[in-house]
């Protein structure tokens, strides 16, 4: 499956170079992408992907180095820099982690949205239809036209995405993270689709920190560090401890799960009904028990009741019925103070959003949960040294990298927020922890951390509840494996990727 | 082609932005003295010599900042917690009323009883008026802007309705007004034969006490959190209603003692045009000041100064003394976009200029 050398270069990157003030975020990156190839950028985050396809995008100004892509007639051309729609208008298109489509609007409207001027999407449906037909005949991607966006699946919508992308004729494209969303199938689905694409010429480059997929999948292979290209492989040659010791300059480690044997039931969740805002924030009738030195992971496609999971466990929001017992007593308020209160040591989902106020400092935020403390605060005047003192010993435990106690927690990195959160989560010793997503978008060595901690706490004896999209990581860290579906939680009889992936997609576990 | 990217804010432009913005004010206000046919130079030099010219000229700046410290609080720490109070006009007229009931006759005792206790009805009164905005904006989600800036009008047809009902002071030969306050009931002064009433004092010692309880206590760090992400505190067990609900017994109840300190400390009556737009101004000395208590007193000065000057100014040389509204307005929006520029920084981007 590998493309021969000799193919045209369709996209050249020569001496990339983009400085933040001090920190070199790109240092000199060249990079060749060859027609029909399928190159995968891998680097931990922060190892300049994203400021890298900045540029290629004219989003950034290079401080020096330029981006060429090949015309109709294969001569490279230089992009002018800075200019956003340089590299649109040379064929290089992107779809994005996060989807960029109007959730009101039909899959078709959204594809030729843009690209054509607006009175031709009423007077020339017919041949836009015709048109967009063609490219998912082409390209083997089927999404059904005439739905609303909104009613698509997550995979249906990245097809929709990439359509987009196609019916602007781009020979170049770019795939950010593109399977975070899918299930094992889905994702299977669109390496096939990718691959056909590719064999048709289209030049892809493929960012994606899940080693495994990349090795099943690309053609060749780019790390980054430190915003240096570190070196580059042809995928045959290349292999997993390889990679991982080019992404992150040593060995990876891996987290070991010592056997240790259940203890008291910690939370009991029985027959609990919540009706959130929409169906896929909903729980219907879920019964799960998490015992003591148990780490219980919950799979399960984004958007199936793992967020109305994550409220109720948070005590964001209370069951309309069932009960809800933690550590032997049934809850009866339900809101996040009790819950700390009771020992419930809560990682958000969203680090900015919840975890975390950005704009106060890093010690400030490391206290919010506890101000009622008197370690905290005394007749409410806050006890500024105790406060400092504590969160310098949680920097150093915690090895939370960034401008130091005072300096607002939103200049840490997302790495460094996760590290942040966990210190305030894990200085309460909670008997029972939930953890939701809590390495979505970290770095290999900020969600080594994370793991570690979760896994200390189980041998602690705390009980763990773990809602992750990312099945590699239940399966390393779960003792247990609940599978959520359409607000339905069923224990995964075996850890059977494929099994638990068709539970994941709704079939039932038999 | 430019750019727009954020920058990292600094002690420095957190001083220089309003600074700058209330100097390029006062250069703008030129233009229209210009148009106005004035000579400019002795135009600025009767400004100052109206603020600075002498004791009792400075004293009139500080009698008039006066309300505006209080009113600028209110806003400051409302706006703080994001709950956007535009309602300090009606409720420092809510304070006055209060203070004008409690104080012109109907209680009577000692000074050190009375003068405390309408200060306490003045602010109670205040923080009323905010309280149920601010309520109906926790359990309905009913916009504040809207009900605080309406209530405002309500509440001065209210007042007008009790000057001329029960409140009316039955010697006024029938003016729509207030019995006077008391004796007990009147802030004192601080100068002989000066306005200046200890009104300045409250205000002063509001704005430090309120600069450290929003740095060092958890009830501020609270109130921060709300403001700041609402979400996040909600999170981490923050109760963001009830710190919205103490917030906005906190800013009514500062607006409600700017109402007092008129009454009780400057008119000693109460009339239907016993404030000349404080609560609106307080917002802009609270945007002037960037939301910082310490802040709103000097922003406070300045607004002061300029309507002080402004009237000096205009009684002089015959032009109007809006030209005062004009440089307060001119001096918001400069600060604005001095808040933007601080923010941001505007990047030109040639096109090719990475090419070497």
């Amino acid at each position: 499956m590998s493309t021969e050398p000799s193919a045209p270069v369709v996209l050249r990157m020569t001496g990339l170079t983009k400085r933040f003030g001090t920190v070199l975020a790109n240092d000199g990156v060249d990079l060749d992408l060859r027609r029909g190839e399928v190159l995968a950028l891998l680097g931990e985050n922060g190892a300049g992907k994203t400021t890298l396809m900045n540029m290629l995008f004219g989003h950034y100004l290079p401080d020096a180095g330029e981006v060429a892509v090949a015309d109709q007639a294969g001569r490279l051309i230089p992009l002018a820099p800075g200019d956003p729609e340089a590299a649109l208008e040379a064929g290089v298109g992107m779809v994005h982690q996060h989807f960029t489509l109007a959730l009101n609007l039909t899959a078709l409207d959204n594809i030729v949205l843009g690209a054509e001027p607006l009175w031709r999407l009423r007077r020339d449906k017919v041949r836009l239809r015709r048109r967009v037909d063609q490219i998912m005949e082409d390209s083997g991607l089927r999404v059904p036209l005439g739905t609303l966006v909104s009613d698509l699946s997550v995979g249906e919508r990245q097809r929709v995405e990439i359509l987009k992308a196609l019916y602007r004729d781009v020979r170049v494209l770019v795939l950010d993270e593109p399977t975070a969303v899918l299930t094992p199938q889905e994702a299977e689905g669109l390496f096939a689709t990718v691959r056909q694409m590719a064999e048709r010429g289209l030049a892809v480059i493929f960012i994606s920190h899940k080693l495994p997929e990349v090795l099943a999948f690309s053609d060749r292979i780019a790390v980054l560090r430190h915003g240096r290209k570190m070196g580059e492989m042809p995928t045959a040659e290349a292999d997993q401890a390889a990679i991982a010791r080019l992404m992150m300059g040593a060995e990876s480690e891996t987290e070991e799960r010592a056997p240790i044997a259940p203890g008291a039931p910690v939370l009991d969740l029985v027959n609990v009904d919540l009706q959130g805002p929409d169906a896929r924030r909903s729980l219907h009738r879920i019964s799960v028990t998490v015992h003591r030195n148990e780490i219980v992971g919950v799979a399960g496609v984004s958007g199936n009741g793992q967020a109305a999971l994550a409220a109720l466990l948070s005590g964001l929001a209370a069951p309309d019925r069932g009960e809800v017992w933690v550590d032997g007593t049934r809850v009866a308020r339900f809101d996040p103070a009790s819950f700390i209160a009771r020992g419930v040591g809560r990682i958000p989902e969203d680090r900015h959003h919840e975890g975390v106020v950005g704009t106060m400092s890093v010690a400030e935020n490391l206290v919010l949960e506890d101000l009622g403390s008197p370690e905290v605060a005394r007749w409410g005047i806050l006890r500024g040294a105790a406060i400092r003192q504590r969160a310098d010993a949680a920097i150093a435990d915690y090895d939370v990298r960034g401008p130091g106690p005072e300096a607002p927690a939103r200049l840490l990195s997302g790495g460094n927020l996760q590290k942040l959160i966990l210190a305030r989560v894990f200085g309460h010793a909670p008997r029972l922890i939930l953890a939701n997503q809590p390495t979505r978008g970290l770095d290999i060595g900020a969600a080594h951390a994370v793991a570690r901690r979760l896994l200390e706490a189980r041998g602690r004896g705390a009980g763990v509840v773990l809602i992750s999209e990312d099945l590699d990581e239940i399966l390393t860290l779960s003792d247990r494996i609940l599978v959520i579906h359409d607000g339905r939680i069923v224990e995964a009889p075996s850890r059977n990727r494929a099994r638990i992936g068709l539970m994941m997609a709704g079939e039932a576990a038999a | 082609m430019i750019r727009i990217e954020p920058r990292e804010p600094s002690a420095l432009t957190n001083v220089a932005v309003p600074v700058g913005a209330a100097v390029i004010s006062l250069g703008l206000a030129a233009v229209p003295l210009a148009l106005a046919g004035a000579d400019i130079l002795a135009a600025f030099a009767l400004m100052w010599g109206g603020v600075f010219g002498s004791l009792f000229a400075f004293t009139e700046t500080l009698t008039r900042a006066t309300p505006l410290i209080l009113t600028g609080l209110a806003a400051a720490v409302a706006f703080r917690a994001r709950l956007w109070n535009i309602g300090g006009e009606g409720q420092l007229y809510l304070g006055a009323l209060a203070a004008v009931a409690i104080g012109s006759g109907a209680v009577a005792g000692p000074a050190w009883v009375l003068l405390p206790l309408v200060m306490v009805a003045g602010a109670l009164a205040g923080a009323a008026a905010l309280v149920l905005p601010a309520w109906l904006k926790t359990r309905f989600g009913a916009d504040e802007v809207v009900t605080t800036l309406l209530l405002n009008f309500v509440i001065l047809l209210f007042v007008q309705m009790m000057l001329e009902g029960p409140l009316q002071d039955p010697m006024g030969m029938g003016w729509p007004q207030s019995a006077p306050v008391v004796e007990e009931a009147t802030l004192p002064q601080l100068l002989d034969r000066m306005r200046l009433h200890a009104g300045l004092l409250v205000g002063l010692a509001a704005a430090v006490i309120l600069h450290g309880v929003m740095t060092r206590t958890t009830w501020g760090l609270r109130m921060r959190a709300v403001g700041e992400n609402a979400p996040a505190a909600r999170h981490a067990g923050i109760p963001v209603t009830r710190t919205l609900l103490w917030v906005a017994v906190l800013s009514g109840a500062l607006a409600g003692l700017a109402g007092v300190g008129e009454v009780a400390g400057l008119k000693g009556y109460l009339t239907a045009d016993l404030s000349p737009g404080y609560g609106y101004a307080g917002i802009v000395v609270a945007m002037l000041a960037r939301l910082s208590p310490l802040g709103v007193v000097l922003a406070a000065l300045f607004v002061a100064a300029v309507f002080v000057g402004a009237d000096t100014m205009s009684r002089a040389i015959g032009v109007s003394s809006y030209l005062a509204d004009l440089v307060v307005a001119t001096s918001l929006l400069t600060v604005l976009v001095g808040g933007f520029v601080a923010r941001y920084r505007v990047v030109r981007v040639r096109t090719g200029e990475a090419r070497q």
